[in-house]
């Protein structure tokens, strides 16, 4: 218990470095944009409406004061971390006053819940199927699979995406191919609007379920089918123990401790697969707010947004890789 | 190295068909050569005929010859993938080898950063490098960055590798006879860890070719050199489904599809081949 109370806590430093180096390249990534955040919105404001140029340099000023532009980097690195650790980033330039927090928190929910969604099950379906596969190398229907599986798993989350919304969009068109949920529903908790919520998201988890499908699929199937040959397995079925607890618990049991680690490693592919199926399925989650904010030349929220990701890529990992050593008790906690 | 192939052709049929559909895009992108028109030139064919006999991949609305366009813009996506594999296959090595031959607080090091880089999500850290460099991110800029986020995983396969092989008798030997840690590594174990390089670097460049037509398709890469991924972003932006304009669409996604199932076939087989329990089980089998 002592061991993996160590453990724990030599991963925390980790995930406090990864937090921190991420958090850091993002700030000064944005910070060495050319373009100024008061600026912008100087010059939005002078566009829309003729200012007496003493109160668009008051406006400049204030803004000034307010973003902190002023100041050199250093200073604004220290001042980015002490707000960052309350959880305030500023304002968003998209949506002018409004925190650039508020933005993120109100896209979190969606991409998290796709992402969860479609996780689960391309990982649960994949890995049971792979295991399969692994074990009876003759079936044809699995054969099959596998040969698909093969064909779909390098291609581009775009692509795939791209082609359902063409299938299902255009050619056959069956499901809605943007946004969260229908406009005539009001959001709140009701059947009407839970079900337009799973109606919406079909073709965006379909997406990334394809694509994570056939890549635990395979990985799954070639383990095993270096397992199958080990002597303990043999012995298991000589001894007459039934072929379906050979299969769940002898061979996939012990393959599912790598996948596991597979998966934690996969995760921040798979965040970039969702921005991209967000994007393209107008899904109302983190990635397009993304997009939507580099377009807009939104420094602060373009940051936001990133710091968050890293933050919730790294704890996702983080978690991953503490149940390993729970389920594997070969694995040393050193 | 040919009996390599030979045996890898006839007992592998993956490899094969991954030869032949990689053949085929190469020979293709190598056409631009000889193109008879600058890609970059716009109006140059009547715009939106359909595949025909003249213009065997159609023409689009901007009125350019889809066959030597793509044929242009595989050629760019090509190079991009050769490039970011080869840059980040030198980092890998170096850093593989290091760790595993030097191990101590070297590894510890390196392994550190490695883990760092590892969960770093790349595809908004690659959005966020357009949005300050703009219109002068050119192809080779995206290829370094891409290169220097594209070794860790790599980076540790060898490491693994490299550090069974420090136990190894020969290992000793070249240490005794007074081999520089350098030289070990470099020609002693190197030729050792070549094939999981070669079989990497082929799944990096499915990797990198498919980051690059994801930013180029949401608009996020320089528009003005033509890629796979500017192709479909201009078919976009000229509604080209909407208009009718399929060709547009349909052929750049299926010769891109075409050259990642073949690059995945490669590493798929060069990988049972490298793994011996994978390939006497395939041989005996045949």
């Amino acid at each position: 218990m002592r061991d993996y109370l160590t453990f724990v806590l030599k991963r925390l430093l980790q995930l406090a470095a990864v937090v921190f180096a991420g958090i850091s390249a993002a700030f000064f990534i944005t910070h060495l944009s050319p373009i100024s955040p008061v600026d912008m919105i100087v010059n939005r404001v002078a566009a829309q409406a003729s200012v007496s140029p003493l109160a668009i340099m008051e406006l400049r000023e204030s803004l000034s004061a307010l973003f902190g532009t002023d100041l050199p980097l250093h200073i604004k690195y220290f001042n980015f971390w002490t707000r960052f650790l309350v959880g305030d980033l500023g304002p968003s330039l998209l949506a002018f006053p409004t925190p650039a927090m508020n933005l993120v928190m109100r896209a979190l929910p969606w991409t998290v819940g796709l992402l969860m969604t479609s996780i689960l099950i391309s990982w649960t379906i994949g890995n049971i199927l792979g295991g399969l596969g692994g074990y009876y190398q003759n079936n044809r229907f699995l054969k099959a699979f596998g040969v698909v599986a093969m064909g779909v798993q390098p291609i581009p989350y775009y692509i795939v995406a791209f082609l359902l919304v063409l299938l299902f969009g255009y050619f056959w068109p069956v499901m809605p191919i943007s946004g969260g949920f229908s406009i005539n529903v009001r959001p709140g908790f009701t059947f009407e609007f839970i079900a337009s919520v799973i109606h919406h998201s079909i073709l965006p988890a379909a997406s990334l379920v394809i694509v994570g499908l056939g890549i635990s699929f395979l990985g799954m199937r070639a383990m095993v089918s270096n397992i199958v040959t080990e002597d303990y397995v043999t012995y298991a079925e000589l001894a007459g123990v039934k072929t379906e607890r050979v299969v769940f618990f002898y061979v996939i049991r012990n393959a599912m401790v790598p996948q596991l680690t597979g998966l934690a490693m996969a995760l921040g592919g798979i965040f970039s697969g969702t921005i991209i199926t967000e994007q393209v399925f107008a899904y109302p989650g983190l990635g397009a707010l993304l997009v939507s904010a580099v377009n807009a030349g939104d420094t602060t929220l373009v940051l936001a947004v990133s710091s968050i990701a890293v933050v919730a890529v790294a704890s996702a990992i983080f978690v991953i890789d503490l149940l390993h050593p729970l389920l594997d008790p070969r694995v040393k906690v050193k | 190295m040919f009996a390599v192939i030979r045996d890898l052709t006839r007992y592998n049929i993956e490899f094969a068909i991954g030869c032949l559909l990689v053949g085929i895009i190469t020979l293709f992108a190598l056409a631009s050569f000889f193109a008879p028109v600058a890609p970059t030139m716009i109006y140059t064919v009547p715009p939106d005929m359909p595949p025909s006999m003249t213009y065997w991949f159609g023409t689009n609305s901007r009125g350019q010859d889809l066959f030597w366009q793509l044929s242009y813009a595989f050629r760019n996506t090509l190079t991009f993938g050769v490039l970011v594999a080869i840059i980040s296959r030198i980092i890998s090595i170096t850093v593989g080898l290091l760790a595993g031959y030097l191990g101590g607080w070297v590894d510890r090091v390196l392994m550190f950063f490695n883990d760092i880089f590892v969960s770093l999500p790349i595809f908004p850290l690659l959005i966020l490098v357009y949005f300050v460099l703009r219109s002068n991110l050119d192809m080779f800029t995206l290829a370094l960055i891409m290169g220097c986020l594209g070794w860790p995983f790599d980076a540790r396969l060898i490491r693994s590798v490299s550090l069974g092989l420090r136990h190894r008798e020969f290992t000793r030997h070249a240490t005794f006879s007074g081999m520089s840690p350098r030289k070990i590594m470099f020609e002693e174990h190197l030729p050792y860890v070549m094939p999981i390089v070669l079989s990497t670097a082929i799944a990096n460049m499915i990797w990198s070719i498919g980051m690059e037509v994801t930013l180029a398709v949401l608009g996020f890469t320089n528009l003005n050199i033509p890629t796979v991924g500017t192709t479909l972003y201009w078919a976009n932006n000229h509604s080209a489904m909407i208009v009718g304009v399929w060709w547009w669409i349909l052929i750049p996604v299926v010769l891109i599809v075409a050259l990642f199932i073949g690059l995945f076939l490669l590493t798929v087989s060069l990988n049972e081949y490298i793994d011996p329990r994978s390939r006497l089980r395939r041989m005996g089998g045949a």
